[in-house]
């Protein structure tokens, strides 16, 4: 295996495009040591990329946030203007594992792993985060959406790398949350997750939300019936329940010894209440 | 295979250290370097026997390549102690009976000093959540989290 180091993200990119055999993007290796070490994958190479400058921070513009495909997710939780602006995504990046994964772990890893049950996604879509991807033939920008095709697939090409997730700068009145369900009090795989973004106007009636739900499919998804029922309401318990009942509608869960279809898709429903009634709050709703 | 030559700091010292790159820091602290106080127990990053601070960051080193270690700072249980005095946490560890094997108990020492640079003064609540990455078969936990408690105390001075 060759291990490289590269210092800029061009160098980064022609090599891994210009790789024979299988290779690899390192950055907190929370997932890929331990899929090298189970003998799931033997790579030709790994590109660490953390001595890439600027990809190991967290940058605040007047756009909004740009984090950085080497930050730590422990290092979200320790940025106060981004826990302000979006707190739904920072706890969902810090429910994943314990403190010695937060120490390494990253949300692009998360989202580019392309877990149905990565605890960020339906938190950076709901977010309606995009992505900067660099790669041979230069950059683009895409929606978190368009990352994840199946589990553990995503749309990146060759040489391609995830640079950074972008946050928007939040209008006034707006707030996020995520909630998840497993059996234990931490350190766990999601059963179903939900998160909920939303604005208000000044009368404190939901003018912009968006809904989505994860591992409850083979992606996360968005779930923009559920969204609908609560657009325009003060989450009264009508729109409450049109919420739940289109979250319901939408999963397509698997059936296993950690939950089956019918407890997810209740679940989901039930998740995605409170996580509306917690972001309607840290909106300013009352 | 590969070698790869490594300078990284550990405990204050300066090291140079010839490893594979498919060589964990785990694998290249208790092998190359003789310092086998971090203990392999998963492997995997599920049970914290393994932690130390790289960077200021507490991480699990067997999800760490040695390759990695180029440049940074490392912290392991070996530099815990200041010669033949033991860290307030050591003490209480020792003092509460915290440990049994003592297979996990380097990693819950790691992270409990982790824990208490962050938060001084940590409720119960607090500490069992910091410490649900280090499992430990023998205590129980509960020794575990008293002598966390006891070393808090003492380390603000009460």
């Amino acid at each position: 295996m060759h291990y490289e180091r590269p210092g800029s993200i061009k160098d980064a990119t022609r090599l891994l495009n210009g790789a024979k055999g299988s290779a690899y993007v390192l950055a907190g290796g929370s997932d890929l040591l331990v899929r090298m070490k189970g003998g799931f994958i033997e790579p030709d190479l790994v590109v660490d990329i953390k001595a890439i400058k600027g990809i190991g921070t967290i940058r605040k513009s007047s756009n909004g946030f740009t984090i950085g495909a080497a930050v730590p997710c422990a290092e979200m939780a320790e940025s106060a203007a981004l826990k302000k602006a979006w707190p739904g995504v920072v706890e969902a990046a810090n429910l994943i594992g314990s403190k010695q994964i937060q120490g390494r772990c990253t949300i692009v890893g998360n989202l580019c792993n392309a877990s149905p049950a990565a605890d960020s996604v339906p938190a950076l879509m709901a977010a309606e985060a995009k992505v900067a991807i660099a790669g041979p033939k230069g950059s683009r920008t895409i929606a978190v959406d368009k990352v994840v095709k199946a589990p553990g697939s995503t749309s990146l090409r060759k040489g391609e790398i995830v640079e950074a997730v972008l946050l928007d700068k939040r209008p006034l009145r707006s707030g996020d949350a995520y909630l998840r369900f497993i059996p234990r009090t931490e350190m766990d795989i999601a059963v179903v997750g939900a998160a909920v973004n939303l604005t208000l106007d000044k009368e404190g009636v939901v003018k912009s939300a968006r809904v989505s739900l994860g591992a409850v499919a083979p992606t996360a998804i968005l779930v923009r019936r559920a969204a609908n029922a609560i657009i325009g309401t003060k989450l009264d318990g009508p729109a409450l329940e049109r919420l739940a009942e289109a979250c319901s509608a939408a999963c397509k869960p698997i059936d296993d010894k950690r939950g089956t279809i019918e407890f997810r898709k209740k679940v989901a429903g039930v998740l995605a209440g409170r996580a509306a009634k917690i972001a309607y709050k840290r909106a300013g709703g009352k | 295979m590969t070698a790869i030559a490594v300078s990284t700091t550990i405990n204050g010292d300066d090291i140079e250290v010839l490893c594979q790159t498919e060589e964990t820091l785990l694998d290249v602290l208790r092998d190359r370097l003789g310092l086998t106080g971090a203990k392999e127990g998963c492997g995997t990053g599920d049970c914290g026997a393994c932690s130390v601070i790289v960077d200021g960051r507490l991480v699990c080193a067997c999800l760490v390549l040695g390759a990695e270690a180029e440049g940074r700072r490392i912290e392991t249980i070996e530099g815990m102690a200041k010669g033949d005095e033991l860290h307030p946490l050591q003490s209480s560890f020792l003092e509460h009976a915290a440990l049994q094997c003592g297979v996990c108990t380097p990693g819950f020492l790691i992270a409990a000093k982790d824990l208490l640079e962050r938060n001084p003064d940590p409720s119960e609540e607090e500490i069992r959540f910091a410490l649900a990455g280090n499992l430990c078969r023998c205590t129980g936990y509960d020794k575990i989290v008293r002598a966390v408690q006891d070393a808090a105390t003492v380390m603000k001075g009460g």
